[in-house]
């Protein structure tokens, strides 16, 4: 097994409304194929983290490498275009763009990266809306689907560029106990697959299924355990 | 390939947002609609002003400046001595151009000159029993004339071909037959400066819609004006002379003063009140129009700014899923575009309308002038700047709001 994300040495400032460590001194390593889950109680600085992880913000110190790239000091440019190819994002408010489609949600990241045709990406896309069971929603706009309804699309739209590693931000936080073991399934399967999974959560029961969890506290990783896989 | 996801997300917003989209359009619309309208009809005035005073005016007259002012010979043989002379009479020094009627058919010979008309202009006046009024009379000939002044469009009764076959005819101004009271046929005795008079008959009336001229001015035949004045054959006062081109009428007007040395006063000189108007009015149109559009570009930039700050969640997703920058921008230029463009060719079909309408409405500015309804231009030129204006306003009022969308950070809005 590779390891497709490493985090070294990370510190992390917020300066408002003074200044103030979250992060200090994280580092641990992803391997392929892992499903993580970071917890930890609230402001302990795990999303924060994820926030890093996900290169959308970059302000912090150390250095974060994914797929093989060094990400310190990348122009915005590259970031949305490594962002778009290998990672994928689930929210805890499943954030679909509400005037189109379950579909054309999903399809949007693909037709970004213009790797395929448009016909094949729309394949591709129903392909995964039936992996999570939402392919009879396809044509209905997002905003008349039910929350974890939008949820299980969210998961499609991360998976549509089959991305290296996939970011959950409380991914089950506002679903239902029949929808959180859905979503779970899902995730598990595609770490089976190959495809790395991190998400931070508030649920033990979610953690303790996880393959590792990552226990922080404070800004600091305080506790690594693997759990057995069952 | 990015610009076809970007115009695709702009239209889903656009179509989400039916009404808001119609309101920005219709301002855009309004503004350009107008701008058109307002263009046309300016336009169509000063090309009728420049038009009534160019028709009645020639290009280029060409005459001789009887100058009597002339230092008695002690003065100049004796300059800044005491020297008084009493009553010294001023010279006799005739208004002729030497040559006139050979000077006429070398102008007429040379190149982008549309017709030259020799005459004989003096003061007249006017006699119908007790009823006495001073004018001008011209001695022309007609078919010379004619060419210059399209006068047979300007007859308001009778007939150039009177004057030909009536060495004695007139055709004398609207505005003057009627305060003599005379009609086609009558008779009128004309007297001149020298003291001689004659009776001539009214062969027709002619009106310019130019008050100096209807009001004063006759057409007689050039001989026998000539007899009237008692000079010979070859005595010509003026020459009048139109260009294919008016504005080639500057250059060629100094031109022939340097070769025959006699004045000459070109139409930009002689009309410059019209010209200067014509300025005027040209900058009033501008500043409306621009304000009118300016008012429609903040419409946009404020529904542009609305749509941001309502969109801020998707933004915020669109770059967490590897859109960047230049994408959100393109996003909401193109809406803005779109508003601009639709709106815009709107504007021109209703400006377009408005102007035809008001083309074809009847107004009345009596017998005076040759205006049955408004005047208005239509030049495309006017409908390739209305939308120009128009997507350059809507973009640079687009522009600001998409930059701010493009600025948004997606970690502050999906964190919550």
């Amino acid at each position: 097994m590779n390891t497709v994300l490493s985090a070294q040495h990370v510190n992390k400032y917020f300066y408002d409304p003074e200044k103030f460590q979250v992060l200090k001194e994280v580092s641990f390593s992803v391997q392929q194929g892992e499903f993580l889950s970071i917890v930890g109680k609230s402001g302990c600085g795990k999303s924060t983290l994820l926030y890093l992880l996900s290169t959308m913000d970059t302000d912090y110190e150390g250095q974060i490498e994914m797929a093989g790239t060094t990400l310190k000091g990348r122009s915005q440019d590259f970031l949305s275009h490594f962002r778009n190819e290998h990672l994928g994002f689930v929210f805890q408010f499943h954030f679909l763009l509400p005037e189109f489609s379950a579909l054309q949600n999903v399809m949007l990241p693909g037709l970004k990266l213009g790797k395929y045709p448009e016909k094949e990406v729309e394949e591709r896309a129903m392909e995964k809306l039936r992996l999570i069971g939402m392919a009879d929603y396809a044509r209905k706009p997002a905003s008349k689907l039910s929350g974890g309804q939008q949820q299980r699309v969210a998961i499609a739209r991360a998976l549509i560029n089959d991305p290296t590693i996939i970011m959950g931000d409380e991914p089950t936080g506002n679903l239902d106990r029949a929808n959180t073991e859905n979503v779970f399934e899902i995730f598990s399967g595609l770490a089976q697959k190959g495809q790395t999974i991190i998400a931070v959560t508030h649920d033990p029961d979610f953690a303790a299924r996880t393959d590792r969890v990552i226990e922080m506290s404070d800004g600091m990783i305080i506790a690594t355990h693997e759990n057995k896989v069952q | 390939m990015d610009i076809r996801i970007a115009s695709q997300i702009a239209q889903t917003h656009l179509l989400a947002k039916k009404r808001q989209t119609l309101v920005a359009m219709l301002g855009v619309t309004f503004g350009i609609a107008m701008f058109i309208t307002m263009i046309s009809f300016m336009q169509g005035v000063n090309q009728f002003l420049e038009d009534s005073a160019l028709d009645a005016s020639p290009h280029i007259r060409l005459y001789n400046e009887v100058n009597t002012q002339r230092p008695s010979l002690i003065d100049q043989l004796y300059p800044g001595k005491f020297n008084v002379v009493y009553h010294q009479k001023p010279k006799d020094e005739l208004a002729r151009i030497k040559n006139g009627m050979t000077i006429a058919e070398r102008i007429e010979k040379e190149p982008g000159v549309l017709g030259v008309s020799p005459q004989v202009a003096t003061q007249a006046f006017y006699n119908n029993g007790p009823i006495q009024l001073s004018g001008t009379i011209s001695g022309v000939e007609i078919d010379r004339e004619n060419r210059l002044y399209k006068l047979n469009t300007r007859l308001k009764s009778g007939s150039l071909r009177g004057l030909e076959s009536n060495p004695d005819g007139l055709i004398m101004g609207a505005v003057l037959a009627r305060k003599l009271n005379v009609r086609v046929g009558d008779k009128v005795t004309v007297t001149t400066p020298i003291g001689s008079t004659r009776v001539l008959r009214v062969v027709g009336t002619f009106g310019f819609g130019v008050g100096t001229v209807d009001n004063t001015k006759s057409y007689a035949n050039l001989s026998t004006v000539q007899e009237m004045l008692q000079k010979d054959p070859s005595y010509i006062t003026d020459i009048h002379i139109k260009m294919v081109d008016p504005l080639q009428a500057i250059p060629f007007g100094q031109r022939l003063r340097a070769t025959y040395g006699y004045y000459t006063e070109d139409w930009a000189t002689a009309n410059t009140a019209i010209l200067a108007g014509e300025k005027i009015r040209n900058v009033m149109t501008f500043v409306v129009s621009m304000t009118l559009l300016v008012v429609a570009g903040f419409g946009i930039y404020n529904i542009m700014n609305m749509t941001v700050i309502n969109k801020i969640k998707d933004i915020a997703i669109l770059k967490a899923t590897g859109f960047d920058g230049r994408d959100i921008i393109a996003i909401f230029l193109l809406q803005a575009v779109f508003i601009g463009l639709s709106g815009g060719l709107l504007g021109l079909l209703i400006g377009f309308g408005l102007s035809y309408m008001l083309s074809i409405t009847p107004f009345d500015a009596g017998d005076f002038l040759s205006l049955k309804t408004f005047p208005v231009i239509f030049d495309p030129k006017y409908y390739v700047m209305g939308i120009l204006f128009g997507v350059i306003t809507t973009v640079l009022a687009g522009f600001f709001p998409s930059r701010k969308a493009a600025q948004v950070d997606p970690v502050a809005i999906l964190r919550g």
